[in-house]
């Protein structure tokens, strides 16, 4: 037990050397981490936001908003499609989907065929097996069709609106200048933004969720007396952006409408005249082209520009807009101005997305936390030293010894794998230096049960050791299994705190096997002792 | 180099096996008063379990607490509860209700609030937890616990006989219903670090357990005529300095935590004092006389191979 072959020695110095020299980079000054960094897998360990300050955003696709939009667009893509097959037909929504009456029973068959087509294939993609699913069921009795959610086609929806949704909030989130965030799917439906430093995630929040959905429409001839008043055939109702008691009519027709998705590019700048804040886009060349065609036909006309169901302004068109460029004034502060240009660069979301969970923790609390878990560990490492050296004397400094290489070898693998250390992983950084000596108490004892039992010194050592390290590891094995699980369903800083404790573990079980045996054997091996000084 | 101070004298003799009729009466009691507060008084779930919005404010002044209350509720966001955060008298928790209107409107709570209370506030915290999100927390938690609880459970029957599981298991129970119990008594926010806790607890308990039923283990090989009881007894007092002695060390650097560690931590650390106490208590009082009453089967045990081969090549001392 206490022998120790050459190369064996060799693999435990190394690995405590390798644990040192990743734990380093913790204590080194600011621009010395930043070179090592750069050239090096060495790093400091990496701070969780409720140390560095900052702000922790869990985002949702609005599915109910999502399942509105697809019926009301599979709605609009029956009548296109029957009203070009000459089907006559009665239309009607339920809250899973479509109905649709086909008036004639002679068209009955034909009117099959049309809607088939209907059903919006989609790839899932999700079971690798490359079948392609469909949104929408589509069951016929007689002449009625009925179109109602296939739950597989409308999660592979949901899914792919949150993998592009990703993209265009790691688009904006640039756009803001925030350094080292974070953007990750959570789940199947969520997205967890990470804004470390952001105090006040307000703005951004705000800007992250919103869909952003552009259009150019022209406005309808008549308008509304009252705010109550119900919009003609063709025509949709959206309040103002500067009077949203005010309503304005604009037509809905594919003829009369250009989409804001064709944009190529955004900036926020100043009206050369009034020196107002505004934002100055360019159409790609499908949106020039019509953006021009309708500005063509229709000067002297107004055309309203719409933004997520509201109207930012509604200017005459002059003349034909034929470059493809053009601003949007609409009595913008400049901060507006900025995220609506980042927003339109990056695109509309596919989904509108929900804050449904938003943590922040300002850059004050963040390091009166870290002051204080520094303190208390140190105040925790040498109340915790002095008692074993109290308890145990010289075995008690090598007990010590161990549980410095221990919490280095602990802060060392945080640091080079990247995990994240959050507050209550400080707790159990803490919590790791108390339990983490228990291995070399159970060794203690039992060595010192040995010796007054009669063994030789040396033969009491050696059974001590053996006896003790298997209780070492069946009572870890315990804990870490509490640990795992932790971690698995934790969330955030609570799972900091299961990695700081399972590696905890980890190092203690390695600790208590490798390095304090070492360090006994040695010693047993100097001073060739003829007594058990415990 | 100096003697050590022996801490825990050599040799006890305690009669666990006659104190542990005392201890179950006192468990048992305690248990049912746990169960009893948990049922009607009620955990107070924090804002992770509950939904809702909690501030943490720092004032330039001292806080007043009434003006601040009055002036949260006035928005009609529903009661606030305010309570001081650490001592300094200038920071403050506020805490509002999850209010109606799904998840989109529990924002415009964080608006108002930083209105009515103007300028002259720092905001060093704020959590927004809406209702769904609190819903699946409250149900991690609990599958959380009962997955630990399981694959422990089948830990110890692998490398153990399956009584020494059941008693596992029965002190754990024990130890997480008093600590749910002393949470109810003294009004700590449960929430997710309370889990950690909790959790943590079941693994330290386990711990604790574990060494001692190692012993018993061990005993069972080694005096294979001694009567269940005393070689009970035998292992517990053998193990009895490591088990205390370990609890010291790891209630030192927990007070440690509990008195330096800062405001945020508070409830975790007492929480985690309270169940290494009850940990001890169990694995000393109930988990191996658990065993006694169940039972061991010695025969399935004796087939093993012997852990102190050690013996047989000791050299005594002349």
């Amino acid at each position: 037990m206490l022998y120790f072959s050459r190369w064996k020695v060799i693999a435990i110095l190394l690995s405590v050397l390798a644990g040192i020299l990743f734990a380093l980079p913790n204590i080194l000054p600011k621009d010395m981490q930043d070179t090592l960094r750069q050239y090096t897998i060495l790093r400091p360990v990496t701070l969780g936001l409720d140390l560095q300050g900052g702000s922790n955003v869990l985002m949702e696709v609005d599915r109910k908003e999502l399942v509105d939009t697809l019926i009301v667009q599979q709605m609009g893509d029956v009548r296109a499609a029957l009203r070009t097959a000459r089907i006559g037909y009665k239309l009607n929504r339920t809250p899973n989907g479509v109905i649709v009456q086909i008036t004639e029973a002679a068209d009955a068959d034909k009117a099959n065929e049309v809607l088939r087509g209907l059903t919006q294939p989609i790839d899932t993609g999700m079971f690798g097996t490359g079948v392609a699913n469909h949104i929408f069921n589509l069951e016929r009795s007689g002449q009625q069709f009925t179109f109602s959610f296939s739950d597989a086609g409308l999660e592979a929806r949901v899914s792919r609106a949150v993998e592009q949704s990703l993209r265009i909030i790691e688009n904006r989130v640039n756009g803001t200048g925030i350094a080292e965030a974070s953007i990750q799917r959570q789940g199947r439906d969520r997205i967890v933004i990470q804004l470390p430093g952001v105090g006040d995630p307000d703005e951004v929040v705000k800007m992250i969720g919103q869909t952003a959905k552009l259009t150019f429409q022209l406005v309808c001839e008549t308008q509304p007396n009252s705010p109550t008043d119900n919009p003609p055939q063709d025509c949709a109702s959206f309040p103002l952006k500067e009077n949203p008691q005010q309503n304005l009519w604009v037509q809905t027709s594919s003829a009369a409408t250009v989409d804001g998705a064709d944009l190529n590019d955004a900036q926020a700048g100043f009206d050369s005249r009034t020196n107002e804040p505004i934002v100055n886009f360019r159409f790609n060349q499908k949106g020039a082209l019509r953006f021009g065609k309708l500005t063509t036909d229709n000067v002297g006309k107004p055309f309203a520009i719409v933004l997520d169901n509201e109207v930012i302004s509604y200017p005459r068109i002059n003349e034909p807009i034929l470059g493809g460029s053009g601003q949007i004034s609409g009595n913008f502060t400049v901060e507006e101005a900025n995220s609506l240009a980042i927003v339109l660069r990056s695109g509309a979301l596919p989904a509108r997305l929900i804050p449904v969970e938003q943590r922040t923790v300002g850059p004050s609390l963040g390091s009166d936390s870290i002051h204080a878990g520094a303190v208390a560990s140190v105040i925790a490492l040498i109340a915790v030293m002095i008692f074993m050296l109290v308890a145990y004397g010289l075995f008690g400094i090598f007990a010590n010894v161990a549980l410095i290489v221990n919490l280095t070898l602990l802060i060392g693998i945080m640091s080079v794998a990247g995990f994240t250390l959050t507050l209550p992983g400080i707790a159990g950084i803490v919590l790791t230096m108390g339990i983490a000596v228990d291995s070399n108490v159970l060794v203690y004892e039992r060595i010192r049960e040995e010796w007054r039992h009669g063994r030789t010194a040396l033969n009491s050592i050696e059974t001590g050791f053996k006896a003790a390290l298997a209780t070492v590891l069946d009572s870890n094995i315990t804990s870490f299994i509490a640990a795992v699980v932790l971690f698995g369903v934790g969330s955030g800083p609570v799972r900091g705190f299961a990695i700081a404790h399972a590696i905890g573990i980890i190092t203690t079980v390695f600790t208590a096997f490798t390095f304090t045996r070492l360090i006994v054997s040695w010693w047993v091996r100097t001073t060739k002792p003829k007594e058990v000084p415990l | 180099m100096f003697k050590p101070i022996r801490f825990i004298p050599d040799d006890t003799k305690i009669k666990f096996m006659f104190w542990s009729r005392y201890g179950y009466f006192a468990s048992g009691l305690a248990c049912l008063a746990s169960l009893l507060l948990f049922v009607f008084v009620g955990l107070n779930y924090g804002v992770d379990f509950k939904g809702g919005t909690v501030f943490v404010i720092r004032t330039e002044q001292t806080a007043n607490l009434d003006e601040l209350r009055s002036k949260v509720n006035s928005l009609g966001f529903g009661d606030a509860e305010l309570q001081e955060f650490g001592d300094s008298g200038h920071e403050v928790l506020i805490r509002l209700p999850t209010i109606e209107g799904g998840e989109d409107v529990q924002r415009t709570v964080q608006d108002k609030v930083k209105q009515v209370l103007g300028t002259g506030v720092e905001y060093l915290s704020i959590d927004v937890v809406g209702p769904k999100v609190s819903g699946e927390y409250a149900q991690q938690g609990i599958v959380a616990m009962l997955v630990a609880i399981i694959g422990i459970l089948i830990y110890i029957w692998f490398r153990f006989e399956w009584q020494f599981a059941i008693a596992t298991v029965m002190s754990l129970l024990h130890d997480i219903m008093l600590s749910i119990g002393f949470f109810v008594l003294i009004r700590l926010e449960f929430n997710l670090q309370i889990i950690a806790a909790l959790l943590t607890i079941v693994g330290y308990s386990l711990n604790d357990t574990v060494v001692v039923f190692d012993r018993v283990r061990e005993y069972l090989r080694k005096y294979k005529q001694m009567p269940l009881a005393d070689l009970i007894d035998f292992s517990i007092n053998s193990v009895l300095p490591r088990t205390l002695l370990t609890s010291v060390t790891t209630l030192l650097a927990l007070t440690a935590l509990y008195i330096f560690g800062g405001e945020v931590l508070k409830g975790f650390t007492l929480a985690m004092i309270w169940g290494v106490i009850i940990a001890t208590y169990s694995s000393i009082f109930s988990a191996a006389s658990l065993l006694a009453i169940l039972g061991v089967n010695r025969d399935a045990i004796q087939i093993q191979p012997s852990g102190s081969k050690a013996d047989k090549t000791a050299a005594a001392r002349p």
